[in-house]
């Protein structure tokens, strides 16, 4: 029998344990089991997952609602897509200029021929936009539903921009066409594979950073922040600033997500930084459970999963369907998914404990269920 | 997953906040079931009509894909054919989202074309099942599902697509997973894939034959007027050219955003610019605030013609038959053509889909494509997409705008030129067409001596 302090060391570190099973089993066992087909999906909902774990760090923690995460998104994956678009080329203009009345490769196309510099820019930028936005809009107290809407003109000014500039963005079509990555081309299994492994990767250690940041100083910060913003400036710290960090944070992510997103998906077009694909992501992020972390990661996949084996077997109806599924998840768990799940589970626990005649009533555990 | 100090700070959330993200996402949930609601009322206008009259009880399942999902219409296929085995085919059109309004309509002539051959005994002895998808408007979605139905589904051919950015978006998958794409639509040319059938129009089958048309009449001085996409920029290239070359001249070239419904600066600009003709470029529901607010500036067809090559009978009937009275459009194919084939698909389209439905040019090449892909199959005696491409040249089908014949080097069809007017009943008059000879397809303008200042080569 242990001693009593140590049994969280021994739950923490079983935690550990489990988490480093799943990253494995998701690595190595994973691709085995699913189709071609399946598994580019699924990489594709992890990326989502991604975007959502910064979105949930800036609304979950520190109350910044951003309803233009999808232009984060779009940056990265328009930076690497430059990449993936150059390569393809071999050193030859890029097809969409070619019929847009471009002659020559405009100067600031050049870098992005180098991987590193375009993954540089992919998280950079995004990171940066969104340091500067939260910075200034933060400056000048712009907060609570303003800075949501902001966010949100944000993104149809992005679309608006990215579909007027048709011989540097490739318009509507947006970048498509990719043939290869790192010399390897895309269409190999092999390729499809390992980049998988790398979206699995990087979910995996965002999801730890977020976690370590939300427990940290930092992270109790962000709460005081969402909570009460008077209070914390008026103990001496810079709101601003916080703010900025986080946002940045979290646009970073965003932008990370949009790079794996386009070898795997393979195109990329301004509705991937548009007012549509940003609601989405807060409602992954609603699903899942905001302020879980976990939750958002659960919500990205479950919800993405839902929409497209909804749209592949009811092609004309599948909308209505994810649609009452939102309502149905909100009504039933409205702590969102992860809330729910913790929720059912000490509940679950408490009722074996209370038949074995040592825990609190049922009534308790039930309010417990409430109260998530 | 979640540990002791976590669920700590999940807890620290006072209560305050969570009524708000109940609210939020409560709200979110709403917009999406809302946003849901309207793309699919969209979608279902079309199958909802054909209850009424099901042309037969096989077309009624193929048909009223809102109904019933394709997985349970080719399930229940699969089953009726026993151990034999069907052909599975991919139908990919958005059928929900702005596109659908259009597009619904190609889906179902596909699938009435799918519908008659199996009546008429399949392909190869074998029946065909429709596989339905929807690409949602969404160009990464029409990827998407080009894989799974190539991948998963396994395809023999998929028919669909309408705009050119979806094309685009299938183009890499079909090339890499070696898949066959018929798509219905004309288009800007310029692109030659060797998974794709164009059973549509590049610029040599329909914007270079009106443009003619207009300097015959002695309108010279032009005003391009397009949605700012891919194909009305890329016609717009082709017709300064062939301007350039044959001694007119391009008074402006204007682009608006796709969807855009305010055209009085640009009737502005008409006004002031005085050109003799306005050659149109505007997709979708542009057609219709442009045309209203043209007759409201006092413009018609009378001092003001307008040649589209965007504009059907399908859009006739949204844009009002007196705002578009005596306009001119280029096509392959109007609903008024004669000929026994025409008659027969036009009836069957009605019988299907509801007597209020008309037949236009992009409907009639999907159903075509399905016609001509058949015929490949035949004559390769494979559904193989190699064999199937390898028999393509010189396959041809009596298609309702006449005899169409594959041509195997471009993957185009050889087909006839029309310019139609507007009538009083919404419908148009054929006056003029290339004549009894098909044209040649020329998707690189390979045939006109000013064709390599658009080409680049």
């Amino acid at each position: 029998m242990t001693s009593p302090e140590s049994i969280p060391r021994v739950r923490a570190a079983a935690w550990y344990l489990l988490a480093a099973l799943g990253i494995m089993a998701m690595l190595f066992l994973v691709p085995g089991m699913m189709s071609a087909f399946r598994l580019n999906l699924l990489a594709k909902y992890l990326c989502f997952a991604l975007v959502a774990l910064g979105l949930d760090l800036a609304w979950g923690y520190a109350g910044l609602l951003s309803l233009g995460q999808s232009v984060f998104f779009g940056l990265g994956a328009y930076a690497f897509g430059m990449y993936l678009k150059l390569e393809s080329a071999h050193g030859q203009l890029p097809d969409f200029m070619g019929w847009s009345g471009l002659d020559v490769l405009p100067s600031y196309w050049r870098p992005f021929g180098d991987p590193l510099f375009a993954l540089l820019v992919a998280v950079g930028l995004p990171g940066l936009c969104g340091a500067l936005l939260a910075y200034l809009l933060g400056r000048s107290r712009i907060g609570g539903v303003y800075f949501s809407i902001i966010t949100q003109a944000l993104a149809f000014m992005a679309t608006t921009f990215f579909i007027g500039q048709q011989p540097f963005t490739g318009g509507t079509n947006g970048l498509t066409n990719f043939a290869t990555i790192f010399g390897h081309p895309l269409k190999d299994a092999e390729v499809q594979v390992q980049l998988y492994r790398v979206t699995v990767l990087a979910v995996a250690l965002c999801l730890a950073l977020s976690l370590w940041l939300a427990r940290s100083r930092f992270g109790r910060l962000l709460i005081a922040l969402r909570d009460d913003e008077q209070r914390l400036r008026f103990s001496g710290y810079n709101p601003t600033l916080l703010k900025a960090a986080v946002f940045g944070v979290s646009g970073g992510m965003a932008g990370l997500a949009g790079a794996l997103f386009v070898p795997q998906v393979g195109i990329v077009n301004p509705d991937s930084l548009g007012i549509i694909l940003g609601i989405q992501m807060v409602i992954w992020v609603a699903v899942g459970g905001r302020g879980t972390l976990i939750g958002a990661v659960l919500g990205a996949v479950v919800v993405n999963a839902a929409q497209s084996a909804v749209s592949e077997s009811f092609p004309d109806l599948w909308q209505y369907g994810i649609g009452l599924l939102f309502v149905a998840t909100v009504l039933i768990f409205p702590g969102g998914l992860a809330n729910g799940l913790q929720s059912l589970g000490r509940l679950a626990l408490r009722a074996a404990a209370s038949r074995r005649g040592e825990a609190p009533a049922p009534a308790e555990a039930a309010a417990e269920l409430v109260r998530a | 997953m979640p540990d002791p100090s976590h669920s700590h700070d999940s807890d620290a959330a006072p209560d305050l906040s969570r009524r708000k993200f109940l609210r939020l996402a409560g709200g979110a949930a709403a917009l999406s079931a809302v946003g849901g609601l309207l793309a699919a009322c969209g979608s279902s206008a079309a199958p909802a009509s054909s209850g009424t009259s099901p042309a037969s009880a096989s077309a009624a399942a193929a048909t009223s894909g809102a109904a019933k999902p394709s997985v349970a219409a080719s399930a229940a296929a699969a089953a009726s054919e026993g151990a034999a085995g069907g052909i599975k085919v991919g139908v990919l059109n958005s059928l929900s989202g702005t596109m659908a309004i259009s597009e619904v309509a190609v889906k179902n002539a596909s699938l009435m074309a799918i519908d008659e051959i199996n009546k008429a005994g399949g392909v190869l002895g074998k029946q065909l099942t429709p596989v339905v998808q929807d690409g949602a408007s969404d160009w990464p979605t029409f990827a998407e599902k080009t894989k799974l139905l190539l991948q998963n589904e396994k395809v023999a051919a998929i028919f669909g697509c309408w705009t050119s950015a979806s094309r685009k978006a299938v183009l890499p998958v079909v090339e890499q997973l070696n898949g066959l794409l018929y798509y219905p639509v004309q288009y800007e040319g310029l692109e030659a894939s060797k998974n794709i059938f164009y059973i549509a129009a590049p610029p040599n089958q329909q914007i270079i034959p009106a443009v003619t048309f207009l300097l015959e009449k002695g309108w010279k001085n032009m005003y391009l007027l397009g949605s700012d996409y891919v194909f009305p920029r890329t016609a717009n290239k082709v017709i300064k050219a062939q301007l350039k070359a044959e001694g007119g001249t391009t008074v402006a070239e204007d682009y608006t955003p796709l969807g855009n419904t305010d055209y009085s600066a640009v009737v502005s600009k008409i006004k002031a610019s005085k050109p003799q003709v306005v050659f149109n470029t505007l997709n979708g529901d542009s057609n219709v605030a442009f045309f209203k607010q043209m007759k409201a500036a006092g413009f018609t067809a009378d001092n003001m013609p307008v040649m589209s090559v965007s504009v059907a009978e399908e859009e006739v009937a949204g844009i009002g038959v007196d705002n578009f009275k005596n306009q001119y459009t280029a096509w392959n194919y109007f609903e008024s053509v004669s000929g026994d084939a025409n008659k027969k698909f036009v009836d069957g389209f009605k019988k299907a889909y509801g007597t209020n439905k008309v037949t236009d040019d992009p409907i009639e090449h999907a159903y075509a494509a399905v016609y001509l892909w058949a015929k490949q199959v035949e004559k390769a005696s494979s559904t193989d997409v190699d064999k199937v491409r390898a028999a393509a040249d010189g396959v041809s089908f009596d298609a309702p705008q006449g005899k169409v014949t594959l041509d195997g080097a471009t993957q185009h069809i050889f087909q006839k030129a029309m310019i139609g007017q507007a009538g009083d009943d919404g419908q148009f008059k054929v006056v003029w067409d290339s004549g009894d000879k098909a044209l040649q397809p020329d998707p690189f303008l390979k045939t006109y001596s000013w064709g390599s200042t658009v080409t680049g080569s």
